[in-house]
């Protein structure tokens, strides 16, 4: 068995290695930031991390945006991590000689505004008040959320990003950044994502505000830190985690197998006769240990209105005017954001004649694939990043 | 060979689909080449990938499930190269080719060729051939037809052959005798007839016919 300096010393070594989380100020008033639903914010902490060099021409950096409860924590460990402690969400990915090769780019993630991992969210300190903003929070929208992340790249002297990479709520806040800022992407990922969500998906993340809301121990929003409706959000976060598996996923991990006993016991009261409840109740009881449920709230409603057809007219209007390279993804088990959902990106995109690839993967894994299927992802995004990076240098020397 | 003849057709800085696009090679030709802006789909997930990196924008799709989603007229030309006497419904998407694009560009083999027809005549089996290099029983060719077969399509397509050029032991032949006898393939290049969609009176708004006045109305 491995020592732990062993294992700090494995970690170290591996990927990207420890990282830490940095945190800037923008917004700082009086440049509040004015809000899509009416009203200003500032100032607004972001907490982010970078991997990789950044080149003195600034012209090798990707953006990475999280999907809903995701963080900036993409990559690598920190130094205070236990030996279970799993690396960042997409540290497959990141790292020398990786897709996101840290070798070659700067690679940023930044946790959402609105989020609970260090940005500005419901749960930070309001200065005015110097209260918890709760419910008192503005109402925010991915085009906020963009806002603040495109703030954050020029606060880092970055005009240009070689892409913007995301998947989900990630893909949305993709597909904005090329309406809101055309000029300031040279290439656009967007994997199982939409242009709008869908009535179901509106629908999934009604019951799960329904079932935080009425938690006795919501309180209207007015719970203390480290309170709140536990089992509310659990239950949110137990349903959500149904429509990012596929059916056949499910039955591939766990079938009808049962979790304590080779018989049924039939006895009420326990809640857990199944591995499957087994595991959503795992999977919820985790999230309520990371997630704050105002966040969770303020999240799921920016995903609900995202509607980027209403918002500019046309998918055409909002994605004609960059001329950023697109890569386009979905899932054939994917049912939360479909195939049909990510071809009407695609087919807006061919009308305007811009740059797009696209593949429908195949993958039992549902939702979820974008975060498994990493070999995938690798034989797609290493070659497509290179050709857009490849571009960015032809260009440039084309201008001397 | 073929590459060289589909780019002789096309025009500098036109908006080009090719259907069955490979490692997207023809497409990277035509753009730095002729300046097209270029767009390739392929069903094979290795060369899907192999077209991203030459930096061709490439869709992974099946041509048997049609082109659906490519608007109307998208395109300037569409290319099919040795493809559609191998996809379920050529009929179907010789009509979708006219419908994205103002001219289809398509190459075929052509089985009415005196080798295929000596072959069949004399050894009373199915041909094989340099062209048709298959077994009957693990050909992936669906659909064979002769230069005859294929214009007979045409005119029950309304679709109009501009230009049809017999490819004889591999070289381009504009005006061949005999040539269904002897080519061996066939570059098509072809258009919807001119008025695809007959506008009635009633639906003719002012509008456009401020924009193309017909002849004589003034």
């Amino acid at each position: 068995m491995a020592t732990q300096q062993e294992t700090a010393e494995a970690r170290q070594h591996s990927g990207v290695g420890f990282v830490q989380t940095q945190l800037a100020t923008l917004f700082v008033p009086p440049h509040w930031l004015k809000l899509a639903g009416g009203g200003e914010l500032g100032p607004i902490q972001v907490a982010y991390e970078t991997y990789g060099e950044l080149t003195p021409a600034k012209d090798n950096a990707i953006f990475i945006c999280h999907a809903l409860t995701g963080d900036a924590h993409a990559a690598g460990y920190y130094e205070d991590d236990d030996e279970k402690a799993k690396p960042g969400w997409w540290d497959d990915l990141i790292g020398p000689g990786r897709t996101l090769d840290t070798d070659k780019y700067f690679v940023i993630c930044a946790n959402v505004l609105g989020g609970c991992q260090g940005t500005t969210g419901p749960g930070s300190i309001n200065p005015e008040t110097n209260q918890q903003y709760r419910l008192n929070f503005p109402f925010i929208t991915v085009g906020d959320i963009v806002e603040v992340h495109s703030a954050l790249t020029r606060h880092l002297g970055i005009d240009q990003l070689l892409a913007v990479i995301g998947g989900s709520l990630g893909g949305m806040q993709v597909l904005e950044w090329a309406a809101r800022f055309p000029d300031q992407l040279r290439s656009a990922i967007c994997l199982a994502s939409a242009a709008q969500l869908s009535a179901q998906g509106i629908a999934f993340n009604a019951v799960g505000r329904r079932a935080i809301k009425t938690d006795p121990e919501y309180k209207d929003g007015e719970y203390e830190t480290g309170a709140g409706p536990r089992y509310g959000l659990a239950l949110a976060r137990m349903i959500a985690h149904i429509t990012y598996l596929s059916d056949q996923s499910i039955e591939m991990k766990f079938g009808r197998r049962l979790q304590d006993h080779d018989t049924f016991t039939y006895e009420m009261l326990p809640e857990v006769e199944f591995q499957v409840e087994s595991y959503l109740h795992y999977q919820g009881k985790r999230f309520v240990e990371r997630f704050d449920a105002n966040s969770y709230l303020y999240l799921t409603r920016a995903m609900d209105y995202f509607d980027l057809e209403s918002q500019y007219g046309s998918l055409t209007n909002a994605l004609g005017k960059t001329d950023a390279r697109f890569l386009i993804a979905s899932y054939d088990s994917d049912w939360l954001f479909t195939t049909t959902q990510s071809k009407e990106i695609l087919r807006a995109l061919i009308e305007c004649g811009k740059h797009v690839s696209f593949i429908e993967l195949k993958s039992p894994f549902g939702h979820d694939s974008f975060l498994i299927e990493i070999e995938q992802l690798q034989n797609m995004i290493t070659p497509f990043l290179e050709q857009a990076y490849q571009s960015r240098l032809m260009e440039s020397a084309q201008k001397t | 060979m073929t590459d060289k003849l589909l780019l002789e057709q096309i025009q500098p800085g036109s908006r080009v689909l090719d259907l069955g696009c490979g490692d997207g090679r023809l497409l990277a030709r035509l753009r730095e080449e002729r300046g097209a802006s270029v767009l390739g789909i392929e069903i094979d997930i290795t060369q899907h990938h192999a077209a991203i990196a030459r930096g061709v924008p490439v869709i992974q799709a099946d041509l048997d499930e049609g082109l659906q989603d490519i608007p109307d007229g998208s395109f300037d030309y569409v290319v099919l190269s040795q493809t559609l006497q191998q996809v379920l419904q050529p009929k179907q998407l010789l009509e979708e080719m006219v419908r994205v694009a103002k001219r289809a560009l398509v190459v075929v083999p052509n089985f009415g060729n005196w080798r295929i027809r000596l072959q069949v005549l004399k050894q009373g089996r199915a041909p094989v051939t340099e062209v048709l290099p298959y077994e009957w029983y693990n050909t992936p060719n669906l659909h064979l037809m002769s230069m005859h077969d294929f214009q007979d399509l045409m005119r029950l397509l309304g679709i109009e052959i501009l230009q049809e050029i017999p490819i004889i032991n591999h070289r381009a032949v504009e005006r061949a005798w005999l040539a269904n006898l002897r080519a061996q393939h066939v570059l098509y290049v072809l258009q919807r007839q001119s008025d695809p969609y007959p506008v009635s009176e009633s639906e003719n708004n002012a509008e456009s016919e401020l924009e193309s006045p017909r002849p004589g109305s003034r």
